[in-house]
């Protein structure tokens, strides 16, 4: 920092935190509870919600195990497995993975990272989760109604159009992807802005911990990738709604546009949702080694070239759609090159863990299960990413069990190794070890047993989504092993879910820093006040608790009346000016009910959008519009340049 | 009452509560809504050419919009430039009278965009359901079609929100930053004029 500090001077405590306390306050009752804007709350909803979604996809999940676990079995017939399937797939990737990996841990994690009192744009966060709430209603409702969306998670057309699902169960996977994907730009912009801008002064972009590069580049990949399935999707929609033509082959229209783009989005969002899990890893192996990282640069390079990659590595989805052999080629080889970050990646933290001291506490032990589950899934991808091979098992169980040792090793693990770790924060209170042990071994075994088992259907010939098979097929006896292997991992989740509410009961009580971690999280009492940081914080290092001063400085001159933020500058976090961030409202939500509102008619009517647009405007003018007391800021009219004294 | 304790502390208390420029944070979160959208334009973009390759001849039956309708637009977005760039050097000022001149300057240009688009969609020549040519037209037009309507309604907001007491502060760095997005909105309507003006005629 090239700033100068002041002398040593006396800090008046007690009154302050009152004030704080009551400039922050969230509103309280059926009401407030709409209104609550602070990241905390929201990043705690996405938490909950998207569990709860994950455990919806999971009785899915384990309703095809049941059906499949012996030949012509008869509990789910074919119209049914189909939506099934794909309520299963789409709720997993679109409202389970993305709003826990991403926004959940982001929402709640990145300002308190940061050293900042909360998210930029909180409104805009709030509005962002509402409208993925209601996206996952609008599917579920759909499969309830059995108007199930049945065209599998990435729903291709001409399956998926006008002329072979008729009817409204497309319209409700299109409109649901158009929810989901409106809410995680929105929060992109939130986190990668808060990021930018509001980072503690000291917390220079190489002091900034892996966990917020990881998050800001995955923003960055939720911009630029998203705005592709929201494009493929409203094509879909206006195909079966207003008989546009984008896939009709008859009429200068393309099926393999729709793949194009939907995997233009499709395999970054691999990468959407795992590198969040490879975030929470860099942050756990520290703590549990009891040293800094070993690798920094090179495993940001690797985040940011893992990142990068993924936008060009689209076509390997498409390998068995007859395209030239040329293109095939070059996506066989953009495929391998992304094992290198990874392989970089996964070096580093063994070598941070043979250099560290390694305390094997329970959040570790699921980074362990990380490293071989997602390690096997790594091996079977390049497996995949071979032409030949990619023909022989494609659309087979083979790639099922490629994807869930990704998915769930990737994504999976690290949560739960994430819960663990913040759990504590987020409460206040301890999960019992020896339950979480259980449900690590259960789910461990369990995981294995299922998917692994799998990879021998595929290579026997079993094709994923069918309903059934016949006894002479001989699948019977590995599948009802695979079945048997979900049940524990069922038994699994259920221990989790009764180690949370016993401990969220009478768990001990965690303390501020209970792991004794390095970064600003654990600075603050758990759960953190809503005004997160008593003292805002300066930084002196990549772990800031760890590397702080006998007597780190503090930042003073942030107005404690008003919800007031210090900004600072992209590179070198230099303090820049302050920010008065907006206080709850009930507008986010009312607007998020007529984008709703919007967003649902058009699927029953070609106008719906324009019509629906008149209530979207009134609430979002009723949002913008300034009101309230702003109480005399100094305006100043610097244009560009760092502050120094 | 007040503990006290002794600490060194970083004083802020001296820097401004509004920034403008590159250092206001929603300019950072508009340059990120203009990538968000400026990749839905290119998607768009690549979708036009892709469904190009699909069919022997582009347009395929219609014959190419009419031009004159598309040109004329072209010519309002970018004198519209000079109501936009004067509402971004008054912002900082402050002064009221020149930023509600130049908010409703911008407006007026915008009004006449729209009138003009509405002309434009009468002469594509061709509708959105006759054909893959059609879809993509309409779709490139009709999403420039939805941010300029955006784009009004944002300008005409702020130029109600500038006869109230509340244009100061943070709204004085709004009004600079609509004019970013305005720019945005320009150079999206004269590349989608390039493609469906230009490319069914010399490309």
């Amino acid at each position: 920092m090239n700033m100068a500090l002041s002398e040593q001077i006396v800090i008046p405590q007690g009154n302050a935190e009152l004030r704080l306390a009551r400039t922050w306050a969230q509103p309280r009752g059926f009401w407030g509870w709409f209104m609550n804007v602070h990241h905390t709350a929201i990043g705690v909803r996405f938490m909950v919600t998207s569990f709860i979604f994950f455990l919806l996809g999971g009785v899915l999940a384990a309703m095809m195990r049941l059906q499949l676990s012996r030949p012509e079995n008869g509990v789910l017939g074919p119209d049914l497995y189909n939506q099934v399937f794909t309520v299963h797939g789409s709720t997993m990737i679109f409202l389970f993975a993305v709003p826990m990996m991403f926004q959940g841990f982001g929402v709640y994690l990145v300002p308190l990272i940061c050293g900042t009192r909360n998210i930029a744009f909180p409104r805009l966060n709030a509005f962002s989760y509402y409208l993925y709430v209601v996206g996952g209603l609008l599917l579920w409702v759909g499969l309830l109604l059995k108007t199930g969306a049945d065209a599998g998670w990435f729903s291709y057309v001409p399956l998926s159009g006008p002329e072979f699902t008729p009817g409204k169960r497309s319209d409700f996977w299109a409109q649901m992807i158009t929810f989901t994907e409106v809410s995680a730009l929105g929060v992109a912009i939130c986190i990668a802005t808060t990021i930018l801008r509001q980072r503690a002064p000291g917390m220079t972009l190489n002091r900034m911990p892996i966990i917020l590069w990881e998050k800001l580049v995955i923003s960055m990949a939720v911009i630029f990738a998203m705005p592709a399935v929201m494009v493929v999707s409203s094509m879909l929609l206006m195909d079966r709604t207003i008989n546009t033509q984008f896939f009709n082959p008859s009429v200068g229209g393309d099926v393999l546009l729709y793949q194009h783009l939907f995997w233009f989005f499709g395999h970054p969002e691999v990468y959407i949702i795992f590198l969040p899990g490879t975030a929470i890893v860099s942050t756990l192996v520290p703590v549990f080694t009891r040293r800094h990282i070993f690798g920094y640069i090179p495993i940001v390079t690797s985040v940011v070239a893992t990142a990068f990659l993924g936008f060009g590595v689209w076509v390997h989805h498409m390998f068995a759609t007859g395209l030239p052999q040329m293109s095939e080629s070059f996506f066989t080889a953009a495929s391998l090159m992304i094992v290198v970050p990874t392989a970089v990646q996964f070096y580093c933290w063994l070598a941070t863990i043979w250099h560290g001291r390694l305390q094997l506490k329970l959040p570790m032990l699921w980074v362990f299960g990380f490293f071989f589950v997602f390690l096997i899934g790594g091996l079977s991808g390049v497996m995949l990413a071979s032409v030949p091979v990619d023909w022989q098992v494609h659309d087979t169980f083979f790639v099922v069990a490629h994807f869930h040792y990704v998915l769930i090793g990737g994504a999976l693990f690290p949560m739960f190794g994430g819960l663990y770790f913040w759990i504590p924060k987020i409460t206040g209170r301890m999960m019992n070890d020896f339950l979480g042990k259980l449900h690590f071994w259960l789910f461990f075994i369990g995981f294995n047993v299922t998917f692994f088992t799998m990879h021998f259907l595929g290579l026997r010939g079993m094709p994923r989504r069918v309903y059934t098979y016949t006894p002479e097929m001989h699948w019977g006896g590995l599948n009802m092993l695979a079945s048997g292997g979900a049940l524990i991992m069922v038994a699994g989740v259920i221990v989790f879910l009764v180690n949370f509410f016993q401990s969220r009961a009478t768990g001990r009580l965690a303390g501020p820093n209970p792991w004794a971690a390095g970064s600003l999280e654990w600075a603050v009492p758990s759960p953190p006040p809503h005004y997160n940081f008593l003292e805002l914080p300066t930084v002196n290092g990549r772990e800031a608790v760890w590397d702080a001063l006998p007597n780190q400085p503090i930042v003073t001159g942030v107005r404690d009346d008003i919800p007031e933020v210090l900004v600072t500058n992209s590179l070198d976090s230099e303090p820049q000016h302050k920010d008065e961030l907006p206080g709850p409202s009930i507008w986010p939500f009312l607007t998020s009910i007529a984008v709703s509102i919007a967003f649902i008619w058009s699927i029953f009517s070609s106008w719906g959008i324009a019509y629906g647009a008149i209530p979207v405007v009134i609430t979002l003018i009723g949002w913008l519009w300034p009101r309230g007391h702003s109480p005399a800021p100094r305006l100043e009219t610097r244009m560009e340049g760092t502050w120094t004294r | 009452m007040d503990s006290v304790r002794q600490r060194p502390v970083l004083d802020v208390s001296d820097l401004p509560s509004v920034a403008f420029g590159r250092s206001n944070t929603t300019w950072l979160a508009n340059v990120f809504y203009m990538m968000i959208e400026g990749t839905m334009f290119a998607l768009l973009f690549a979708s036009y050419f892709y469904l190009r390759t699909r069919t022997s001849s582009w347009p395929p039956i219609q014959a190419p919009p009419n031009v004159g309708y598309g040109i004329a637009n072209g010519i309002v977005f970018l004198l519209s430039l000079i109501p936009a760039r004067y509402a971004q050097k008054v912002a900082p000022t402050g002064n009221r009278g020149k930023i509600q001149l130049a908010l409703a300057g911008l407006a007026v240009f915008a009004i006449v965009n729209m009138v003009l688009r509405g002309f434009e969609l009468a002469n594509l020549n061709c509708r959105w359901y006759e054909n893959a040519y059609g879809s993509i037209v309409w779709s490139l037009i009709g999403l420039h079609t939805g941010h300029l309507i955006t784009e009004f309604l944002e300008t005409a907001t702020l130029l109600g929100v500038s006869f109230t007491p509340k244009m100061e502060g943070t709204r004085l760095a709004d009004v600079a930053i609509n004019s970013d997005y305005w720019y945005f909105v320009v150079v999206s309507a004269v590349l989608v004029d390039f493609l469906i003006y230009g490319t069914t005629r010399f490309l």
